[in-house]
């Protein structure tokens, strides 16, 4: 059967899409010009200007710590919910499915809201601190459905034969459960920790006056900074972007 | 299901259910029951809640402005929706048909633009848009666009860029939905006499309809709710229901109002996804009753 050339022509344009924007971008960060309309010669001075300003070193401190915290909460939660939602089928669970699910399925500014009327309604001031409840909120559902995908291919059987060769419950789920399930605990919590650190609609409606993270100074620069120092610190993230990715798939990979 | 002696008994399900029940109870469902409560709130002139319950911030909704902008942001998360589900199913086909050996690869080259800053992904078109930008140098140079016209700041812009950011979205659900497609069924149409296209619209497309239908969902919720993009590449005439809420919130310090309209934009959520539900447990009753 002879196959249409249609669909490899629209995946190579929609391929094209994806990356020719990005190429532009990195290929400005080096670029001697200030809005990038021509090539006016290679350049460091804007990653150079970068890293000489102390906002976004700031910025990115700030933005770590929140991720690492948030990481850690939305970890422990995710994967006792997906334990529960794996182990246990009642009417509890179909509750705890939905609660589970539904922040997957909302915009993320009503999230935003939501939480920020929250706040204000229960007096609650604006920090660094309302910051990390939002991020847990929304990481838990993630790292939630990554390590239940993970639990659906998990053989119970061994932990019975774990504890017919005298382990206890404990040591069963330490030395058992915990090893097989780490590359898809640490799938769910590499997304949790991505989805942190780029943030940027939620943290809006959740940071108080003066706190700031890496996504917030950016949009604060692309509203009213400098262009050529966004393309740096653009190129800088997609660098390490692509690194996460990459070491993602390989933990999936393992996993399999 | 086998239960595991000692381990997560039936005895262990409320302390491994609480945590993240609780969380989720205190953090997600009491907050979004608080946007709707508020609606019913009048503001206060310090930019609080006011005391009482009133339909006032309700009825201010009836102003002029909003039927526009929720009709804008409906025809743009719409056309967006469609322009995406076009664009991705021929690449889903793609590359579930391609020699297994280039699939992982392919896969990467959809995830890095996923996983890549939604900032920065907006940011590279505001520089390829940009006035003094590569791509209106080479259009007005083609005499395509005018040489004082603008590519940036209005709904053209928006809808270009939500479809950029959206597509990743809905290629991954209709790839993972392609590749469990048995392509000889494809193979068996044409065989009957079926054309390329007439099999690939009656056979493939009911194939992998439930990918479509977690397609369409993933890009028109984010679409409907979609803030940064008008907000950056958009202009006052391309604003959306999410710029309306942020500015109720931010620049007028109004909270009731920015309640009520998130509670419309909530609606105009739930509507296509009770629809979808619905739609997706006919297609299963129906597809159970075919032999």
């Amino acid at each position: 059967m002879k196959r249409s050339v249609t669909p490899f022509v629209i995946t190579a344009a929609v391929l094209a899409f994806f990356y020719l924007p990005i190429v532009v971008l990195v290929v400005n960060s080096f670029n001697a010009s200030r809005f990038g309309g021509e090539w006016n010669g290679f350049t460091l001075q804007w990653y150079r200007k970068l890293l000489a300003s102390p906002d976004i070193w700031h910025a990115l401190g700030n933005t770590f710590t929140i991720a690492v915290l948030a990481t850690v909460g939305s970890t422990v939660l995710g994967t006792t919910a997906a334990f529960a939602l794996d182990r246990y089928r009642s009417r509890l669970q179909d509750a705890h499915y939905l609660l589970v699910y539904a922040p997957l399925v909302i915009p993320e500014i009503l999230l935003g809201i939501s939480l920020l009327l929250f706040f204000v309604a229960l007096g609650v001031e604006l920090s660094y601190v309302t910051i990390v409840l939002a991020h847990v909120t929304f990481c838990v559902s993630y790292v939630a459905m990554v390590v239940l995908g993970r639990l659906q291919d998990f053989d119970w059987s061994l932990v019975e034969a774990a504890q017919d060769l005298g382990a206890s419950p404990w040591v069963a789920a330490r030395d058992v459960v915990l090893p097989l399930l780490a590359p898809g605990i640490a799938a769910g919590a590499l997304l949790a920790f991505t989805l942190s650190v780029d943030d940027f609609v939620i943290t809006f409606f959740t940071a108080g006056p003066g706190t700031t993270t890496l996504p917030l100074r950016i949009y604060s620069m692309i509203k009213h900074g400098s262009p050529p120092l966004i393309n740096a610190l653009s190129t800088l993230l997609l660098a390490l972007t692509t690194t996460t990715v990459w070491l993602s798939q390989r933990l999936l990979k393992e996993a399999r | 299901m086998a239960e595991t002696r000692g381990l997560l008994e039936r005895r262990h399900e409320p302390w491994i259910t609480l945590p993240s029940f609780l969380w989720l109870v205190v953090l997600f469902t009491i907050p979004a029951a608080i946007v709707f409560a508020i609606a019913f709130k009048p503001s206060d002139p310090f930019g609080g809640i006011g005391a009482g319950w009133t339909l006032h911030t309700l009825a201010s909704l009836g102003d002029p402005n909003y039927p526009a902008i929720l009709w804008r942001t409906v025809w743009l998360s719409v056309v967006t929706t469609v322009a995406c589900l076009v664009l991705a199913t021929p690449t889903a086909y793609y590359m579930a048909r391609v020699a297994q050996r280039w699939r992982p690869l392919l896969v990467l080259a959809i995830i890095v633009p996923f996983w890549t800053s939604f900032l920065v992904r907006i940011f590279a078109w505001k520089v390829v848009l940009h006035p003094e930008g590569p791509l209106k140098h080479a259009l007005a140079a083609l005499h395509l666009v005018p040489a004082d016209g603008s590519l940036l700041y209005h709904s053209g812009a928006v809808l270009l860029v939500l479809v950029y950011t959206e597509l990743p979205f809905a290629i991954l659900p209709l790839y993972a939905a392609a590749e469990k497609f048995d392509f000889r069924l494809l193979e068996a149409a044409r065989d009957l006499g079926a054309g390329p296209f007439r099999a690939f619209w009656i056979v493939f497309l009911p194939g992998i309809r439930r990918g479509l239908l977690t397609a369409t969902l993933v890009t028109l919720i984010p679409a409907l709710g979609s803030y940064v993009v008008p907000d950056l590449v958009g202009g006052p005439t391309s604003e959306m229901l999410g710029n309306k809420i942020a500015q109720r919130t931010f620049s007028d310090r109004n909270l009731p109002h920015a309640s009520a309209l998130s509670a419309l934009l909530a609606l105009a959520v739930l509507v296509p996804s009770v629809l979808a539900i619905t739609l997706s447990r006919r297609g299963d009753r129906s597809a159970q009753v075919k032999p």
